[in-house]
């Protein structure tokens, strides 16, 4: 089957004799498919942070109306007076769609799509096709989680982690299409997620282009591909159990109804088993960006390149046997909750491997604090702190104490906000004019970091205290509580900071919409980066390469002594550089 | 270039080509989904271990609700599909491409067999009383347990993990026989040769793989 070498995606013609739906709109370009993915996420991240306010004005100021409240409608909040009953859907839907509709595809979706086959040398994905089916099945699911807002009864109501049995009994939630909605559209996103990782995984094998060896691979593909394993093999558990779930509720199976002699901690096992590998999914990616964009804006090669790598894999390993950290208060046995603990304390190590690395990077070099920079930088503060407080979480007796309070909330927003998220303004800065052929204002994005910078802080350091003092996680009205009381004024303080946070990322949104139309011109290669994606145009045409180039060094060469420049792209050769052994005919 | 450079390079061992895997895209991908498959159907699996070893009561012994020799049949159905798809294959790569359609058309029509034999099980069983939500209240099988044969206490575990797990398998068994159909059709249209049959090797590692989750279903679920 010699013939099977001439199956690879067809390389960029110049007479582009696409239609308009089959170039933006059903395209199997992986470029397109990021930028589609792109769009939907920044949408359901803006959709989320909307949910966010509306949390934090019934938090700071309980039972009042809020500004502009009275166009919902009675069932969620009469007179603009936030009812429990919609407190629980806000809390759980801002969950949903942080976690799996704005975070995830911001990192998976948009950035593995749009910068493996770059950054490898490739055409386009293995299987384009999947590739397109993928994002529409993820618009889907999108389409199917916001639309339960309006079904009967509202949206689900049980947390974004749906813990049974209040999530498999709608007489116990009073949510009924609302559950069903969540668990059809968790399943379709496991699909869509599924299908993605098949594709990023055989990408990442097959396509490299000649010289571009595993160990000369930048990091971010690196993150991506560890990423894509832990999806792959995460999310069907994930699908599986909300099969369970949603039989549970429609079919009147017993999986998660002890009445029957079904388990709810079998939901809980279940659900931290995708759980925690997906924490890494979350924040892996980001990582990886993180990881080229220090180097480039210290202009130096990356501290210790194969310790990263063995971190990002061992990080994927150590992910696996985790789970159980979630569950110390459930009642599980003490013996397996004390093995959950050590294992969380050593995946402390390559996290910190990591975070020694990028400082070391960083150490005397030629620091350049451009945007990307900027945010890269305040991703690794931003991290450090997230990962310090999960050390307290993973230690049991602290747990017990802390467990399901602010203490968590705080935990999770300095890694999901202060780290994904600065590494998401980092990638989308760094890579917008590889996606749009402009370039993002530098003064707005220097304003916008600092001002989110600053408010992020202000609005999460504050939860650790209120954490401490046990202000409950999803607690509708803490002044109902007199120990909660005296905290009234701090909760007050986060929830203003929480709308300045809120009004800042508009910066960011005009920044974007602005420099889409009318921003500056990008050059080629606007951070003088070594990666192959450079190398094209701004935007890259579709099928990228006309002829795949030649790698002849990793992604990190900047400064090299005596170099022409301080930058050294991956495929330009030198004298001396030999070219990569040919690679063997495709067998079979 | 400069000296230094120049040194740098020359020290540099020779690179390794470290081209992908030696085997073909699509082939990887179905791979790598099968991966992702055996842990939807260890999750499934799981639960069932779990919930079937910490139930209150004593759960259903073989061949009291199911019908064990019908469904013994059905796997012997089940394995010919499988040896029917190999032949399928090895028609295909000697250049067989009639041995190909016929042995395709087997494949699918044993493969439908299954589901189809799966189908009428489900009817009967309900029928007589045994749903997803447990036993039906007045129903043929709650005579059963009157005699004292079947607890009823684990009856609604016993239904929603026997529906749900030998449900999806009939669902990927569903999947693959649509799949098989197309690739018949192609072959019909001459579209695989010996040179490059690639969507035939493809398919038949997913059959395969619904096959071996079929063997291990039938015993924990039937058997044991």
């Amino acid at each position: 089957m010699s013939s099977l070498a001439a199956a690879a995606p067809r390389a960029p013609t110049h007479h582009d004799d696409r239609t308009f739906v089959q170039k933006y709109i059903f395209s199997t370009d992986h470029k397109i498919i990021g930028i589609q993915f792109l769009f939907l996420s920044l949408l359901f991240l803006f959709l989320g942070g909307v949910l966010a306010m509306q949390i934090r004005w019934q938090l700071g100021f309980p039972g009042q109306p809020m500004p502009g409240g009275g166009i919902l409608p009675e069932t969620m909040a009469p007179g603009g007076v936030i009812l429990p009953e919609y407190y629980i859907q806000l809390v759980t839907m801002h969950g949903t769609f942080m976690v799996f509709f704005a975070i995830m595809p911001l990192l998976v979706g948009v950035f593995a799509n749009f910068l493996i086959p770059l950054k490898i040398g490739a055409h386009d994905m293995a299987f384009p096709r999947i590739n397109m089916a993928s994002f529409w099945t993820a618009f889907l699911a999108g389409a199917v989680m916001f639309a339960s807002f309006f079904v009967p009864n509202g949206a689900a109501r049980a947390g974004w982690t749906m813990y049974a049995p209040l999530s498999a009994r709608p007489d116990l939630s009073g949510a009924d299409y609302g559950q069903i909605c969540w668990c059809i559209s968790i399943v379709l996103l496991g699909l869509s997620s599924i299908l993605g990782s098949l594709n990023y995984i055989t990408t990442i094998i097959n396509l490299r282009a000649p010289g571009m060896t595993w160990f000369r691979m930048p990091l971010s593909v690196w993150c991506l591909f560890v990423t894509a394993i832990l999806g792959l093999l995460a999310l069907p558990v994930l699908s599986g159990a909300a099969i369970m779930l949603l039989f549970d509720q429609t079919l009147g199976t017993h999986f998660f109804d002890p009445g029957a002699g079904g388990q709810v901690l079998l939901w809980q096992h279940l659900f931290w088993f995708f759980g925690h590998p997906e924490v890494y999914i979350l924040i892996l990616p980001g990582m990886g960006m993180v990881s080229d964009i220090i180097a480039n804006g210290s202009r130096k090669p990356i501290f210790g390149y194969h310790s990263m790598v063995f971190a990002i894999v061992g990080i994927g390993f150590l992910g696996w046997i985790v789970w159980g950290h979630h569950m110390f208060m459930s009642g599980m046995n003490p013996t397996l909750g004390s093995t959950f603990m050590v294992t969380t304390m050593i995946i402390a190590v390559p996290s910190a491997i990591k975070v020694f690395n990028w400082m070391g990077t960083m150490w005397r070099g030629n620091l350049h604090f451009h945007v990307p920079m900027l945010n890269a930088v305040g991703f690794v503060a931003m991290f450090v702190i997230g990962g310090l407080s999960g050390v307290f979480m993973a230690a049991t007796p602290i747990d017990m104490h802390i467990h399901d309070t602010y203490f968590i909330v705080a935990h999770l927003h300095y890694v999901l906000f202060g780290g994904s998220l600065f590494a998401l303004f980092a990638g989308i800065t760094y890579w917008f004019p590889k996606m749009f052929g402009k370039m993002m204002n530098e003064p707005i994005g220097k304003i916008h970091f600092w001002l989110t910078m600053l408010f992020f802080n202000l609005v999460f350091f504050p939860m650790h205290i209120l954490g401490m003092a046990g202000h409950m996680r999803r607690i509708y009205d803490p002044t109902q509580y007199e120990w909660l009381k005296g905290y009234q004024p701090m909760n007050h303080f986060i929830t203003l900071a929480a709308f300045a946070l809120f009004a800042t990322q508009f910066l960011f949104i005009w920044n974007f919409v602005w420099s889409l139309f009318k921003g500056r011109k990008a050059e080629q290669n606007p951070w003088r980066d070594n990666g192959l994606e450079w190398t094209l145009p701004n935007p890259a045409p579709h099928g990228n390469w006309e002829k795949v180039p030649t790698v002849y060094r990793g992604p990190y060469e900047y400064s090299l002594p005596g170099a022409p420049d301080d930058w050294y792209p991956q495929s330009s050769k030198l004298p001396n550089d030999r070219e990569p052994a040919p690679a063997p005919a495709p067998a079979h | 270039m400069t000296h230094a450079t120049a040194t740098l390079d020359q020290m540099r061992p020779p690179v390794p080509a470290e081209p992908g895997l030696p085997i073909y895209n699509n082939k990887l991908g179905m791979w790598v989904f099968l991966a992702s498959e055996v842990m939807f159907f260890t999750g499934l699996i799981g639960a069932y271990v779990i919930l079937r070893f910490g139930a209150p009561g004593e759960w259903a012994k073989p061949n009291v609700v199911l019908n064990v020799p019908l469904t013994g049949i059905n796997t012997f159905i089940l394995i010919c599909s499988s040896v029917s798809m190999v032949k399928a294959f090895a028609a295909i790569s000697a250049g067989d491409r009639k041995g190909l359609s016929r042995w395709l058309l087997a494949t699918i029509l044993l493969g439908a067999t299954f589901v189809s034999v799966q189908g009428v099980e489900y009817w009967k069983l309900v029928h007589e009383g045994f749903t997803p939500a447990g036993f039906t209240a007045g129903s043929h099988i709650t005579e059963l347990v009157a005699q004292g044969k079947l607890s009823d206490v684990t009856g609604g575990l016993y239904g929603s993990t026997f529906f749900t797990m030998t449900g999806f398998h009939g669902f990927h068994v569903t999947c693959g026989v649509i799949c098989l159909i197309y690739v018949w059709l192609k072959s019909l249209r001459g579209g695989y040769t010996q040179q490059d049959y690639r969507g035939v090797e493809v398919i038949g590692l997913y059959w395969h793989f619904v096959d071996l989750v079929w063997i291990i279903l039938f015993t924990i679920v039937y058997l044991i």
